[in-house]
């Protein structure tokens, strides 16, 4: 089978890729772009490790094919950092013991991210509620919902500022 | 959480020891692999890509039980993409993780024991290609009986699974007593007696199991595995590959989640590399979710039969434990894991005397294994329900039932298991008086009840899995003039945070911050011998290998540093990046001066610390499982809200108390006793490892009920209680810094403090794990009609036990050693004398 050529947004590049066009998101950022941020813990949908941005959403990139990616605008752990200075969520969850085995960590991270951007005063319940898709058998969750409420209050004043 | 007992008088913390403020040791902090966690940065073994790597697939048996009559692999190897196809003729040699057990061949050569067992291996340019051709490969298959549980592989001698074992297919049977326990039975006041089911379950990774083997440049062999054990795996390559195992170099990758599940030498770890060695290219494998629930090496499936005898205030005189265990289709760690399910019962609690029998049996599903836990869990449900049932016949209350018969501190329990210290009494005070257990229990109304339940376990296993008398664990630093500290050691990052343990004692011993020491771990081209994550040993035993090896370099630094100053090395204090006079702190080097100093006046700096655990005083045949330099404590109350409609189960709140000895960092040890609460409340109420059979024209075969993440159910955010954590620090003195363990002790009290929850809400006894809302009707359905309010196994079969090794426990004049034991074919001794068992 031909490989597709198309110009996926990626971290904010935008990045020429070919790859055949049976594979999904998933294989495309980790085989094809490099990007092994992305876990994989099921490939059915079942366990959230692989989840994405898919323009501010998060997404199981497991279940969506690359080439339905054609103009959307995709984030991974690897885009969530600002140059060198990690993103609140990704601080707190390293400070706080929100990541042991750190496996099932990058779709914890976007997926939180989505939230606090959408409510960045989300109570505890909505937060279980945001990351009930995701699946973690280390931490038995409560640091990682303590780590995106540190996360929130961190990011607190910035939200303020905004008009 | 609180924590207490800070006090360091007796801990092995070496120079610290004197009452010296600790700066590292006990305070949270981030871990030293937390960046790399959270960036997406931490290779796992499926993240290596390398050129012209290969994909691997395994094609795995249909049948349950049956002799391979022939493989044809011709048009496979003609498929598209195909390099190479590998069948059992390719591995004659068999290995196993046990020398007892050396059952396993990567390929099966003759005969399939379990669906899912592998027959062939194809390796492609892609892994797509190597998928489509395992439909090219024709097995011939002769079916064969098959056994699917214990009761029917007691009962069904032939055909044999394996024909090796005690009898038909029996694996393993042993039996020990301890004193006379139907003498001591008989004077009881009362004698309890329960048979208790605990349901199989499994590890559940998210990571699913992954390896590359690369062909070094100088032809040498690399495998990168997801691997608990690189040892072992690093043994079990040279042997089932018969090549120097100097040629073989293992690295074990971080696990994205481990629990037990990759503690064995697996298939797919020898197949690629072989693969590799045939191809001359780099081969990786990734395990698909359903594989790795046909991987399991999980939790076994345990029937439990406890007598006890008690005085009229409770207090146990003797214990009579049968346990039979399913061990599905090959050895495993099974031998161990039978003796584990008897040998911690007696270090929680003052058993006198004490029998113990236990039977594994070979069946045809995924093999098991250990899991957190490791054979302790299910007897300690067992005896944990039971002591509530007692509770409540003598009109006692559970707490006050177990505070009054603690195990003693610095004591050998009638096993002969050598006890430290113990905070199990703060630990039951502390979740008594925080979860208002004096004004629950039996307080509450209808549908709402709490429950407790405590538990001990291992730091550590005191034998290693081969004879040997070698250290257990071993770490190497090497400090150069730039004032770097490279440690090197063999244990496993696993997310337990092994990694950060080894750098925080280092830097606690050398004043200097985690972050300044670079580490190399598990890797056994490179670092020292650690014998892996499993037993919850790391901390103990890497970190008093890391103490001795920081304690020399500091020796080292010492001498030059005090002349230099002019001060006796005795006033030397190392702390934040300084080496300095304690009696005057102004006066002193950095680190870094003071490392310059040391290579001028010593040459090239490095240092070795290794550790190997104390003398068992168990010398019985079998009492090689059990001993542990220290043992951890833990006490559970578990609050339930039950809907007697529909048997719905809600667990608003656990409170967990944790003799931990010493926290090296709170952070991590609070997140393995939370993981710990979340993984027990997943087997207490859902998890299964169940299995159904085909009809007979599919063979009959036995296939894994549910080997998806969606339908093998486990806790959600949305289904994880709140927890309160007390972390009670006894230091024990055999731990690093007074450390202990706390990757598995948490785990145990919780699900028969759900349980005995259950019953104070409802009034009904689920005497099996997990414990689900449709038990929990037909409890109460039993009830309403008057039938006994219980859900449970009926009675435990007949097993044809051998004559028990007796031996008398220590205040009956025992030794250790069994009166009755025939003479062994050999008693081993290593150099010091002393006598090595498995």
């Amino acid at each position: 089978m031909n490989n597709v050529h198309m110009r996926l947004h990626v971290n904010g590049e935008s990045c020429e890729v070919a790859f055949a066009p049976h594979k999904t998101l998933l294989e495309v950022l980790r085989e094809d772009m490099g990007l092994i941020g992305t876990k994989h813990g099921c490939e059915l949908g079942e366990c959230g490790a692989c989840a994405v941005l898919a323009d501010g959403k998060p997404v199981l990139s497991c279940l969506l094919l690359g080439i339905e990616c054609d103009g959307m605008d995709i984030m991974t752990v690897e885009g969530m950092a600002g140059d060198a200075r990690l993103h609140p969520l990704q601080e707190a969850f390293a400070d706080l013991g929100a990541a042991q085995c750190g496996y099932c960590t990058p779709g914890f991270l976007v997926t939180a991210k989505a939230l606090l951007d959408k409510k960045p005063d989300a109570t505890r319940d909505e937060i279980k509620e945001a990351l009930s898709g995701n699946l973690c058998r280390c931490t038995g969750y409560i640091q990682i919902f303590e780590a995106v409420e540190a996360a929130a209050a961190k990011m607190a004043p910035a939200h303020r500022e905004k008009p | 959480m609180s924590t207490t007992g800070a006090g360091n008088g007796n801990s092995n913390g070496g120079s610290k020891k004197d009452g010296a403020a600790l700066n590292v040791i006990g305070k949270p902090r981030r871990r030293v692999d937390g960046r790399a966690k959270v960036t997406g940065q931490t290779r796992f073994a499926d993240d290596l890509f390398f050129p012209r790597m290969l994909h691997c697939k395994l094609l795995r048996s249909i049948h349950p039980h049956a002799r391979i009559r022939s493989i044809d692999v011709s048009r496979a190897l003609a498929a598209p993409g195909v390099k190479l196809v590998l069948t059992g003729r390719d591995f004659p040699i068999p290995y196993g993780i046990l020398p007892v057990s050396q059952d396993e061949h990567p390929l099966c050569p003759d005969k399939v024991r379990f669906v899912g067992d592998p027959v062939a291996a194809v390796i492609a340019t892609t892994e797509d290609e190597a998928f489509d051709a395992l439909d090219c490969i024709a097995v011939e298959y002769e079916p064969l009986a098959t056994i699917s549980d214990p009761a029917q592989a007691l009962a069904t001698p032939e055909p044999r699974i394996h024909d090796y074992g005690d009898e038909g297919n029996v694996h393993k049977r042993v039996a020990l007593e301890f004193g006379d326990v139907e003498a001591a039975l008989a004077s009881a006041d009362h004698v309890f007696e329960d048979v208790l089911f605990y349901q199989g379950n499994t590890h559940l990774p998210i990571e699913q199991h992954a390896a590359v083997a690369v062909l070094d440049p100088d032809g040498k062999l690399c495998l990168w595995s997801a691997t608990q054990t690189p040892h072992y795996v690093h043994r079990a390559l040279a042997k089932a590959l018969a090549l120097p195992a100097a040629h073989i170099r293992v690295i074990a990758t971080p696990n994205g989640g481990g629990f037990g599940g990759k503690s064995d030498p697996f298939h797919h770890e020898i197949v690629v590399a072989k693969a590799a060695l045939v191809t001359g290219r780099p081969v990786k494998i990734c395990l698909t979710r359903e594989e790795v629930f046909y991987c399991h090496r999980g939790r076994h499936p345990v029937l439990m039969k406890i007598r006890t005898g008690v005085r009229k205030d409770g207090s146990i005189v003797a214990m009579d434990l049968e346990t039979l265990l399913d061990g599905g289709a090959y050895g495993s760690y099974g031998v161990a894991s039978t003796f584990y399910t008897g040998a911690l019962q007696t270090v929680t609690y003052k058993v006198p005397r004490y029998r113990f029998r236990g039977c594994r049996t070979f069946t045809n599903k995924p093999p098991c294994g250990p899991k957190r836990g490791h054979g302790t869990p299910q007897p300690r449900f067992a005896q944990e329900v039971q002591l509530d049932k007692i509770a409540v016949a003598l009109g006692r209350d559970p707490a006050d039932l177990r505070l009054q018969q603690i195990a003693e501190p610095n004591s050998l329990t009638a096993n002969y298991m050598r006890i430290g210290s113990i905070g199990l009494r703060e630990c039951i005070e502390r979740v008594v008086e925080g979860s208002g257990w004096r004004k629950k229990w039996q307080k509450l109304p209808l549908g709402r009840g709490v429950g407790l339940g405590c538990s001990s376990y291992l730091c550590g296993a005191g034998l290693p899995i081969y004879w040997n008398d070698l250290p257990h664990s071993g770490v190497q630093l090497r400090l150069d003039r730039s004032g770097e500290v490279t440690a090197f050691c063999g244990a496993t990052e696993i997310g337990q945070g092994s990694d950060d343990v080894l750098a925080a004692i280092i830097a606690e011993v050398l004043g200097i911050d985690p972050f300044d020491i670079r580490l190399v771990t598990g890797d056994t081209g490179l670092t020292p011998v650690d014998l892996g994550s499993y037993s919850s040993r790391v901390t103990l035993m890497m970190g008093n290998a890391a103490i001795q090896a920081a304690e020399r370099a500091r020796e080292l630094l010492t001498g030059p540093v005090a002349r230099k100053l002019g001060v006796p090395a005795s006033r030397l204090g190392f702390a934040d990046r300084r080496v300095f006079d304690v009696e005057n702190p102004d006066r002193g080097l950095s680190f870094v001066e003071a490392v310059w100093l040391a290579e001028a006046e010593h040459g090239t700096l490095g240092t070795t610390g290794s550790y190997r655990p104390p003398q068992s005083a168990a010398r019985y045949k079998g009492g090689g499982v059990g001993p542990s330099p220290a043992y951890s404590y833990s006490a559970a109350v578990v609050e339930v809200e039950i809907d007697p409609g529909t048997g719905w189960i809600h667990v608003p709140t656990v409170w967990i108390a944790h003799d931990i000895g010493r926290s090296i960092n709170p952070t991590l040890v609070r997140g393995q006793v939370e993981g710990s609460v979340y993984m027990a409340l997943g087997e207490a109420l859902m998890e299964e490892q169940e299995f159904r059979r085909l009809p007979p024209k599919l063979s009959s075969a036995m296939v894994h009920k549910f080997p998806s993440l969606l339908e093998y159910k486990s806790p959600s955010t949305l289904e994880m209680p709140d927890v309160v954590t007390y972390l009670v620090e006894d230091p024990d003195p055999k731990g690093p810094f007074g450390a202990k363990e706390v990757g598995q002790g948490p785990l145990l009290p919780v699900m028969p403090a759900l349980a005995n929850a259950v019953y104070d809400a409802v009034g009904v006894r689920i005497d099996e794990v997990p414990v689900t809302p449709e038990k929990i009707v037909r409890a109460l359905d039993a009830q309403a009609h008057g039938r006994p309010a219980r859900v449970g196994p009926g009675k435990f079969p007949t097993v044809r036990w051998p004559e028990a090794l007796k031996v008398p426990p220590p205040w009956e004049g025992g030794d250790g050693n069994a009166i009755n034991e025939p003479p062994r074919k050999s008693k081993p001794t290593d150099k010091g004398g002393r006598q090595v068992r498995p």
